[in-house]
């Protein structure tokens, strides 16, 4: 009697298997853009705008091309004599490659040189003489749509003015009657500051132009090798098959490596033009003032609320600043991305969102930061408005929001913006986040050490998102549907490659597709290789962003794996001599309902599908499968977070932190943990710390690591995460839901909550991000709301 | 981050030292701990065509106490030493909690008391430090070697007293004549921030009364600021609620802060009054002053 597989042994689900890819970057054995070398590179410099509007009068060259070792000095005259001064973006617009007629913001690339090494392009870029006639600038919304307000994008025919959109979603009249009959309106007016996805490895590329062949290799850093593939061609006007793109070890990408930018076009183009390698690797300054911000958004909220706690309806304005260029990185049919996702969490008879995007003198991006395309907005919004809704009522923090839960007997709910949960138990992971923290009688400690004179605050952040883009009938990029894929070769002696077409950049891929193919066909996760991110050997896929791996090509290594053992089964009835009905199914194993002894390993299959196959078979034991999700999934989170406040100097430190996450199953429970940490990590930071902010004149106040802050260990507070309660998604082939994102997204309202909390007895209602000391100092003192993005530095 | 060309040399004598300085005119630059100098020459804010590296000259990463009890500190001594020195944690509270929250242990592990000081950044916290401290810098050049005062080393944002050909070899902090006792507080964002807003207070008493203050301000003003009027309200006195206060709004008046990112003018002022009091009000309960808050 053979004994059935520990699926944990194997490295299946539920294993917290080590990462297979720390091996090589815990020794540096880390393969990065930066560490490849071709015979005969050249190196690529871009020089920058210093100014954030203006037109261009002259560029000159001449000095650049003096000096020796220069190869090539590109400008926007010589990109536009190709017609590849301007490139489209992911959202429709147009983006400048290399600026001709202005440039729009401080950063944005002007001019390039191509040398021998990387001191000598930099040494000709500063050679380059700009002649610059400086233009009013535009920072914010409010500034964007002023009557007098200078036109950035003159460029373009049919755009009289900064707006970019204006999008609607929702019930207008329903939700203006649910206002009609309110008892109580609560309102707030929040701003989500911009922030920077600020990955420690900046963007860059080798590109590599082979005339014999004409294939053109890039390696880049991307998270989307495939779309860049398509986009490389469309810009670059070469065929599909004669690019291949590989994406090597990426050293995070948080969605700042989704977009396509100049430096990668510019570096190709030379590459075509001097038949020769060309590396860029752009600096830090360079990655924090060009490439693709996140958030930058302000919003008008209302709630219409009934007397005893139940909500009625909600009513959003956004006005979101999308920088120069509108190159938001989102799925094509949602303008404002998946911000409609807000209040998902609860039960909602009637919402109506409104939201207005507008150009500004600020790099473009608006990327998806660790989240599904401006969810993370959307969540904030709604645990700050739900928070200041229950202190409009008098009411519980932790009671308001279970009234108001979606319950758990109401799945599958539609959200009145559309959308589909697919499952959840809120109530319950709330009880245990409560239970953790010790609710029940901290408000007790909190009015005990208000008397001494001491600010202790809780704050709770409960929130669903849609993780997972997503199904084709609603989510392409550019037309693109938005599935994803994966293959799976096993060989004859049961090892096997899996290829999928998302993209690790530190989400451990390697580990835990490998821990799929384990569950799904008993080969030992250590016997699965996987290899993703280079267009000539990966089945195309969309990407990985979003937190969509997991719900989408996890989902296809399921499936693929599925198809495989639909092969082995045929293979162990050949081998086992009686028909396929006859065959059973446990982990690893083929075996004879009736006679459970005989049987035949996955491995034995394996070996069969090259060498003992039936008649008429097909050899070999190979698929690919491509998934396009029935729905996204809806992982639920609550975090509870304690701080105090010190009155005197407005610092305020967590005391507490407490995640209840439930992402479904777990595949491997460890990296899970690790992303809840990371989230939890970067959320703390945009609610203590962390904002790019513009002065009058368009400089970017947070454009390296002395001001643009990353929490350290030394700063960031201890986490308790809780794994407790477990809501399979119904539709996810092993009921997994996304995770990557929720606790950066839902993360930030539970400290600003905290900090709010502790001074609530002033009558502060809110205090925008980031709450630095000398902000919480000032609604302390003076008893105020504290808006805005912070002041910048002023000569006096 | 590519450095602009330049030349670089490793003399093994403070004379070889200043020789190749000498013969650089204003072209050459000192690099001590290069925490500062190297990422200027990266970002390409400074392009010195010389660098003389002092790192390899022997004996001067030392810091000693004279038998009168003199402090001094030489040019190759790092923070991490000084966060590390007995001698600092038991008699010099100010200088041992400062070096503490300078940086980050990196950065600590390779920078220098002395190249801060030569630095004079406005948010560098040992020039605060040495000022409250009535300390002075040692200089060897051509002409040989002469003491400079730390109220007169710093002459603005990233200006010192030295001439182009001059090395400082070592800071000297004078000898206590009464108990001493005082600390550093320093608000910052972030471990490896600079100080938002950081205060330096040095002070000896014998019996009751204070025989001598300083106090000296970081990142409030275009250089360090020596709170001299704060300081010499305190001086004669007992340390009382009064006398603190006093000296705490006679600080904050003599601060020069500026609304930016970090805190607008008024907080910040607010935060001076506020380390005042804290440090003082520890010294006044007869702590020494070990720990930072
Ligand atoms: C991330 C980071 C965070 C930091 N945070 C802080 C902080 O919070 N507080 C703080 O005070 N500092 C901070 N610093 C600066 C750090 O303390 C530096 O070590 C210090 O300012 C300079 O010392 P250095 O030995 O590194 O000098 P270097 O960088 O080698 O030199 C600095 C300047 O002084 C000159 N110089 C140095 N030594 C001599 C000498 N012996 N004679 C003549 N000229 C000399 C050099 O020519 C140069 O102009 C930080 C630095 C970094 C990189």
């Amino acid at each position: 009697m053979s004994q059935a597989l520990d699926e944990v042994k194997i490295g299946g689900l539920g294993a917290s298997r080590k990462r297979v890819e720390d091996e090589r970057f815990i020794r540096g054995r880390g393969n990065y853009t930066d560490d490849i070398t071709l015979p005969g590179m050249l190196h690529m410099e871009i020089l920058r705008s210093p100014v954030a509007h203006a037109r261009i009068r002259s560029i000159d060259v001449s000095r650049a091309w003096e000096i020796p070792g220069v190869r090539l000095v590109l400008t926007g005259e010589m990109l536009a004599s190709r017609n590849l001064a301007w490139m489209p973006t992911l959202s429709y617009d147009t983006q400048a490659v290399l600026a001709t007629d202005k440039v729009r913001f401080q950063g944005q690339e002007v001019a390039c040189v191509i040398a021998d090494d990387p001191y000598i392009a930099k040494d000709a870029c500063e050679a380059i003489e700009v002649d610059y006639e400086q233009l009013p600038v535009i920072v914010n919304p409010a500034q964007a749509v002023a009557p007098d307000a200078p036109v950035i994008r003159d460029d373009k025919e049919n755009q009289p003015d900064n707006v970019i959109f204006t999008w609607e979603v929702g019930d207008r009249a329903g939700t203006d009657r649910a206002f009609e009959q309110a008892d109580v309106i609560s309102r707030l007016r929040l701003h989500y500051p911009r922030s920077h996805p600020s990955p420690i490895e900046c963007c860059g590329s080798i590109a590599d132009f082979n005339r014999a062949t004409s294939k053109l290799t890039v390696y880049m850093t991307t998270q989307a090798p495939h779309i860049i593939r398509a986009a490389v061609a469309m810009v670059a006007e070469l065929p599909e098959h004669m690019i291949r793109i590989v994406s090597p070890d990426i050293g995070g990408g948080f969605g700042n490596k989704v977009p396509v930018y100049p430096g990668y076009v510019c570096s190709i183009l030379a590459s075509i033009l001097l038949e020769r390698p060309v590396k860029w690797i752009e600096d830090k300054s360079g990655n924090l003032i060009s490439t693709g911000f996140a958030r930058d958004m302000y919003l008008d909220g209302e709630m219409a609320l009934r007397r005893d706690g139940k909500i009625l309806g909600v009513r959003i304005h956004a006005d979101s600043d999308h920088g120069a260029f509108f190159s938001d990185a989102q799925p094509s049919k949602f303008k404002i991305g998946l911000l409609h996702s807000t209040f998902a969490c609860y039960d909602v008879p009637a919402a109506h969102l409104t939201a207005r995007g507008t150009y500004s003198n600020k790099a473009p991006g608006g990327v998806a930061y660790r989240c599904s395309f401006r969810v993370t907005e959307a969540m904030f919004f709604q645990e700050r408005m739900i928070q200041a809704a229950a202190t409009d009522l008098g009411m519980d923090q932790a009671a308001f929001r279970r009234m108001n839960f979606v319950p758990d007997d109401a799945f599958p709910h539609r959200t009145p913006f559309g959308f589909l949960l697919d499952s959840g138990q809120y109530a319950k992971c709330l009880d245990v986040g409560l239970k953790a923290i010790g609710y029940d009688d901290f408000r007790a400690r909190q009015e005990e050490a208000r008397q001494r004179g001491r600010l202790l605050g809780l704050g709770i952040s409960t929130m669903t998102e849609p993780l997972g883009a997503g199904n084709s009938r609603e989510f392409d990029i550019l037309g693109i549907k938005m599935f994803d894929s994966a293959e799976l070769k096993v060989h004859m002696t049961g090892k096997a490659i899996l290829r999928t077409g998302a993209k690790t950049q530190g989400q451990g891929h390697e580990t835990t597709w490998a821990q799929i193919v384990a569950h799904e066909l008993g080969i030992p996760a250590d016997d699965v290789v996987v290899e993703e991110g280079d267009t000539d050997t990966a089945p195309f896929g969309m990407g990985t962003y979003a937190s969509r791996s997991t719900p989408v090509a996890g989902a296809a290594v399921a499936m693929v794996s599925r198809k495989i053992r639909a092969k082995a089964r045929k293979l162990a009835a050949h081998l086992l001599e009686v028909s396929e009905e006859d065959v059973e199914w446990e982990l690893g194993r083929f075996y004879v309902r009736s006679a459970p002894d005989r049987g035949v390993t996955i491995q034995e299959c394996a070996l069969a599908a090259y060498s003992n196959m039936p008649d008429g078979m097909e050899p070999g034991l190979e698929n690919t499968a491509y998934y396009d999700p029935p729905n996204l999934t809806w992982p639920f989170a609550v975090y509870i977070v304690t701080v105090e406040v010190d009155p005197e100097t407005g610092v305020w430190d967590v005391t507490n932190m407490v995640a209840v996450d439930d992402c479904g199953v777990r595949i491997n429970p460890m990296i899970v943990e690790g992303q809840i940490m990371g989230g939890l990590t970067e959320a703390y930071a945009m609610a203590n710390m962390q904002f790019i902010t513009f002065d009058a004149e368009g400089n970017c106040i947070g454009s390296n690591y002395m001001d643009y802050l990353l929490p350290s260990a030394w700063e960031t507070p201890g986490f308790e995460l809780h794994s407790e309660v477990v809501t399979p998604s119904p539709h996810h082939p092993i009921g997994a839901k996304g995770i990557g994102e929720c606790a950066a997204v839902g993360g930030p309202a539970a400290f600003v909550n905290a900090v709010l909390d502790a001074i609530s007895h002033l009558g502060v209602r809110n205090i925008d991000m980031p709450l630095l000391p000398d902000r919480v100092w000032e609604a302390i003192t003076y008893r105020r709301d504290v808006s805005g993005a912070p002041p910048v530095r002023s000569d006096d | 981050m590519y450095p602009s060309r330049f030349r670089y040399e490793a003399p093994r004598s403070l004379d070889e030292a200043v020789a190749l300085l000498a013969g650089a005119g204003d072209d050459a630059k000192v690099l001590a701990g290069g925490q500062s100098l190297i990422p200027l020459m990266k970002l390409r804010f400074a392009a010195p065509g010389l660098l003389v590296d002092i790192n390899n000259i022997p004996g001067l990463d030392y810091h000693r106490e004279d038998a009168d009890g003199t402090l001094r500190i030489g040019a190759l001594a790092r923070h991490a030493d000084l966060e590390r020195s007995d001698i600092l944690r038991a008699r010099q509270p100010t200088m041992a909690q400062a070096s503490a929250v300078i940086a980050d242990p990196i950065v600590r592990n390779r920078g220098t008391l002395v190249g801060s000081l030569c630095h004079a950044d406005p948010q560098g916290d040992w020039a605060s430090v040495v000022t409250a401290l009535g300390g002075q810098v040692v200089a060897r050049g051509p002409g040989g070697q002469r003491t400079i005062p730390m109220t007169d080393f710093v002459l603005g944002p990233f200006q010192n007293a030295l001439g182009p050909a001059e090395v400082a070899v070592e800071a000297v902090i004078p000898a206590p004549r009464g108990a001493r006792s005082g600390g550093y507080l320093k608000l910052e964002r972030r471990v490896g921030d600079f100080a938002t807003v950081g205060v330096a207070v040095a002070i000896e008493t014998t019996g009751e009364m204070v025989t001598r203050a300083g106090i000296a301000l970081t990142g409030v003003g275009g250089a360090t600021i020596n709170a001299a009027q704060a300081a010499s309200a305190l001086v004669g006195k007992p340390l009382t609620g009064q006398t603190i206060a006093r000296a705490a709004d006679l600080a904050a008046q003599e601060a020069r802060p500026r609304t930016d990112h970090r805190g607008s003018a008024e907080y910040k002022r607010h935060m001076v009054r506020t380390f005042v009091v804290r440090i003082l009000a520890r010294s006044q309960g007869g702590d020494t002053g070990e720990r930072a808050a």
